[in-house]
């Protein structure tokens, strides 16, 4: 039986669906206190004085601490794209002499209850002297005496930008906005920290994503060797880039645990959430396209400014890095430059959510491309089609690096998936059905966005595999779930390499003290990434099976199979077999059947790449206008992707909508606004609106497997990131179509205030 | 803080006899003192969905009631949806059509679509869109759900 390739049933689901999951809230301990942080009430200002009697008296508090508390412990350091010049904005788990966001922790609040612990926090009077705040990251200001908002800018390009702009036929600019938004996931952030003394350890329960660095990083800040710090993690409700990075939360419990002597439990509110957890996406590009008389992309120069929030968080530069590197996209782009301004603002800190820089740069490029279609009269697709980087040109080289690789797509045919995408939705019809449409008065119209996406990011991966005597086969990976089918999906690769049920594989994540090594769930790396090391592992698993069966079974290991954990020999009156638990029996360290084999029928196995690979994808938007709200409606909408290969196509589709639904959040709905002050307005579901069942259309998905990867055998590619990346561009341009004004749409969200504005400076509509 | 009140509260038909302070919402009751956490919390002002429950057979946002508020009444939660092994119909649906990711709004859509199928069996397809908009899921999409749950109210009403 095969199971790569096919769409299993998850293994996940049972204790999900039955009430039997254990997310961080449903983890505890006895003798537990709770924390409750004191967060900034101002954007930016200077602490004066926090007194914190009041909230002491408070029967059941246990302990209140402020930046004199935790003055020795370090600022949470990057995980990701450390640029020079970036360290001093880093964030300290409480704030030291000034606060710079609203939700900036200033103190926490430990006690015996989760009530009492927000009475408590309640009373702690924090005294701030208000300074102004800085709330667009265009303009440039002094994050503290003697420094300024702009940490680095970040630069790519290659070529002769000046001179492609010299000799070009028509030179096209645009001004364009995305709006702050991000993963928001049903989970909100939890923590819980453990120092078991009798065995000199520290336990963090609640961890996600990245659990290996988050250890490391505890144990340096903390002053405590890694392998006496261990991270669990549960089940994760979402992840989308922003959950499980380290935050001052989760070392505020940590160090609380080892100095209070007791379990430190943190579940955040949705409040919280909104202004205390990573934001994303804000950015401003000011862009210009040279192009040939033909419509021919000659160069671009992206000037842009990406607005950070607060402090520089785990991420480092990592989002303005990939837009810059990812903007240039499917085309061939001769001459490139762009300049990226990272900007502090008093607004939350900023670090990615899927498709990071790529739904900002999509958009980008994307408008840019109907720009220059509708300077030269020219068809969206046509001017796709005469830019796009061919088949034949792969591996293509394009001169940038990003997030420590060159960036070598692997493999693409761009010209074949729109075709197909373009087919499935019946393109030309399509557009004769809308005109007619318009003909009666309507706004409607349909657009697309093309993209590269990037996955699989290295630069390794370990698990370790063994068999049991009971015939279960469990795979410890040091990477991460966030709820995506990883336990599934590795399963499957385990089954088929190895020769079992994939209903046999326990698959074990996020357990620090199981595998020393792992880089976790980001960047779409796991299916890839883990995969590989699963598969190079069961082989060597497999090999060590057969060679045992060789010897009992009497015949040589070529002459052997494994099939749904039975070890096979030949057929009719030859047939002989053993199961694989069997085999495992054989392999004790006490069997004397063993031989000189080493113990145990296990192996470990690694993956190594330098590399990234490139899917890529297609989407097609259908819109119509409502003229007197500016309300869009998305009556169709068609996501054609390319994966490579695709281990289980239900969850890689299951990806695709959950991202196109995040997607079409940002593009219509959802935005992380502020008052003049800094204020948030944004803190309730009811302000921060995400799509419901009503927004939300049944969509078509193309997945294709036109384009493996060439860096893997199983040519796996990634599929976290094909269904948001280019939803914002597709529908920007499905609404100019639909009012029949090109380059109308240059800022998202387009909210219905937004579109009411357009169309009324357009006048009459 | 204030006095503690007796309240008696009926889980999946077990009786807890608690003694919450009266701003004890039911959602923590049920997760804390009765120990089911199948039950989850997403944003405790009433619009995500993720705390629905049925009280005396409606649906209700368990984070917008106190616990006092239940006394006495029977509370079904996630927990108490299989028949031991086996399955309900909307769990089985879900798990087929791929219905759920992280798996952390699954409780309070199935509890929510639990509750209105079984006042309303025949429910048309748009107001079950109605009902089903009114939770939130950041992972799916909605479109698997949506149509587990159209396969479920199939089944149900077949039996
Ligand atoms: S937790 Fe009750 S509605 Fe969100
Ligand atoms: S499955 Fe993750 S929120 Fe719905």
């Amino acid at each position: 039986m095969v199971f790569v390739g096919r769409s299993v049933p998850r293994l996940e689901d049972r204790p999900l669906v039955t009430g039997r999951g254990r997310f961080a809230a449903d983890v505890s301990f006895p003798h537990m206190l709770h924390m409750r942080v004191v967060r900034s009430v101002f954007a930016h200002g200077r602490i004066v004085a926090i007194d914190t009697a009041a909230a002491r008296a408070l029967p059941g508090v246990a302990a209140i601490w402020t930046f004199d508390d935790i003055a020795h412990i370090p600022p949470i350091d990057f995980r990701l794209t450390r640029v020079e010049g970036l360290e001093p904005y880093r964030q300290t788990i409480l704030a030291r002499e000034r606060v710079r966001y609203v939700g900036d922790p200033v103190a926490a609040v430990f006690a015996e209850d989760p009530y009492v612990a927000e009475d408590a926090a309640d009373l702690v009077a924090v005294e701030i002297e208000e300074l102004p705040a800085l709330l667009d990251a265009a303009a440039l200001g002094e994050f503290e005496p003697g420094r300024a908002t702009e940490p680095a800018v970040i630069r790519k390009g290659y070529g002769d930008v000046e001179g492609a702009f010299r000799s070009a036929h028509a030179v096209i600019e645009l001004d364009l906005a995305v709006g702050r938004h991000s993963g928001v996931p049903m989970e909100t952030r939890g923590a819980i920290g453990r120092y078991d003394a009798a065995r000199d350890l520290l336990e963090m329960y609640g961890a996600a994503k990245v659990p290996h660095w988050n250890r490391d990083n505890i144990a340096r800040m903390l002053g405590r060797d890694p392998s006496t710090v261990h991270l669990h993690e549960g089940h994760v409700g979402g992840g989308f880039g922003i959950r499980g990075e380290l935050y001052p939360e989760d070392v505020l419990v940590c160090a609380a645990a080892v100095k209070l002597g007791r379990p430190v439990k943190w579940i955040e509110d949705r409040r919280e959430h909104l202004i205390a957890a990573n934001h994303s996406r804000q950015q401003r590009h000011r862009v210009r396209a040279a192009v040939d008389a033909q419509g021919r992309l000659l160069g671009i120069d992206d000037e842009y400014f990406h607005d950070q929030g607060g402090y520089v968080r785990t991420h480092g530069a990592t989002v303005p890095d990939l837009a810059a590197a990812m903007l240039p996209g499917p085309y061939r782009v001769p001459n490139y430059r762009a300049a990226g301004h990272i900007r502090l603002t008093n607004k939350t800190p900023c670090g990615t959510y899927r498709a990071p820089g790529r739904y900002e740069s999509t958009f980008v490029r994307e408008r840019l491309m109907d720009a220059v279609a509708a300077r030269l009269g020219l068809s969206g697709v046509e001017v796709r089609r005469r830019n796009f980087i061919a088949m034949s040109e792969m591996p293509y080289e394009r001169p940038v690096d990003t997030l420590g690789t060159h960036v070598v797509y692997d493999s693409g045919d761009y010209a074949g998936l729109l075709d197909k995408a373009l087919a499935g939705i019946g393109w030309d019809n399509l557009q004769e059905r809308l005109r007619a449409r318009r003909a009666k008065g309507e706004l409607v119209g349909a657009g697309l966005g093309i993209f590269v996406e990037k996955s699989g990011l290295g630069p390794f991966d370990g698990v370790k595999i063994s068999v049991d005597t009971g015939g279960t086969v469990e795979v410890v990976t040091g990477a991460a779930s966030v709820g995506q089918g990883v336990e599934t999906v590795i399963a499957q690769i385990c089954a088929d390499a190895l020769g079992v049920d994939y209903r046999r594989v326990r698959v074990v994540h996020g357990q620090t003290d199981r595998i020393a090594f792992g880089l976790g769930a980001f960047a779409s790396r796991v299916t890839v990434m883990t995969g590989e090391a699963t598969r190079i592992a069961a082989g060597r698993v497999r090999a060590k099976a057969l060679d045992m069966a060789a010897e009992l079974l009497q015949c040589s290991a070529a002459e052997l199979d494994i099939q749904d954990g039975e070890v096979r020999r030949g057929s009719g009156l030859l047939r002989a077999s053993m199961r694989i638990e069997d085999v495992a029996r054989h392999l004790l360290p006490s069997s004397r059947t063993r031989g000189q084999r080493e113990p145990g029928l296990s192996a470990e196995g690694w993956f190594f790449t330098d590399h990234m690979n490139y899917p890529y994808g297609v989407h097609i938007a259908q819109v119509s206008v409502d003229a007197d709200t500016g309300g869009v409606t998305v009556e169709r909408f068609l996501v054609a992707y390319d994966i490579g290969k695709a281990v289980n196509p239900m969850l890689v589709q299951g990806q695709i909508l959950g991202g196109f639904a995040q997607g079409l959040g940002g593009a219509l709905f959802e935005e992380f606004l502020y008052d003049e002050r800094g204020e948030p307005l944004s803190v309730t579901f009811a302000d921060y609106l995400m799509p419901t069942a009503r927004e939300v259309p049944d969509i078509a998905v193309i997945i294709s497997e036109d384009a493996p990867s060439p860096r893997n055998p199983l040519g796996l590619k990634g599929a976290g990131e094909g269904g948001v990346n280019a939803v914002g561009a597709a529908i920007a341009s499905a609404i100019d179509d639909a009012i029949q004004v090109p380059g109308a749409i240059t800022q998202l969200p387009v909210t219905p205030q937004r579109l009411r504005a357009i169309l009324r400076a357009l006048g009459g509509l | 803080m204030s006095e503690k009140a007796a309240v008696r509260l009926s889980v999946n038909g077990q009786d807890y006899a608690l003694e919450v302070e009266p701003r004890r919402t039911l959602v923590d009751a049920i997760r804390e003192d009765c120990g089911q956490t199948g039950t989850h919390i997403g944003c405790e002002h009433g619009v995500c969905g993720a705390c629905t429950v049925l009280v005396d057979g409606e649906p209700v946002r368990s984070c917008l009631m106190f616990a006092v508020q239940a006394d006495g009444k029977a509370i079904r939660t996630v927990e108490g949806l299989a028949d031991g092994d086996n399955l309900h119909p909307l769990q089985r649906a879900f798990m087929e059509h791929h219905g759920l990711q992280c798996g952390f709004c699954t409780p309070g859509f199935l509890m929510l679509a639990a509750g209105v199928l079984e006042r309303e069996p025949d429910i048309s397809d748009e107001d079950l869109l109605d009902v089903l908009s009114s939770n939130l899921c950041r992972c799916t999409g909605y479109q698997n759900i949506i149509k587990a749950v159209r396969a479920a109210a199939a089944e149900m009403r077949a039996r």
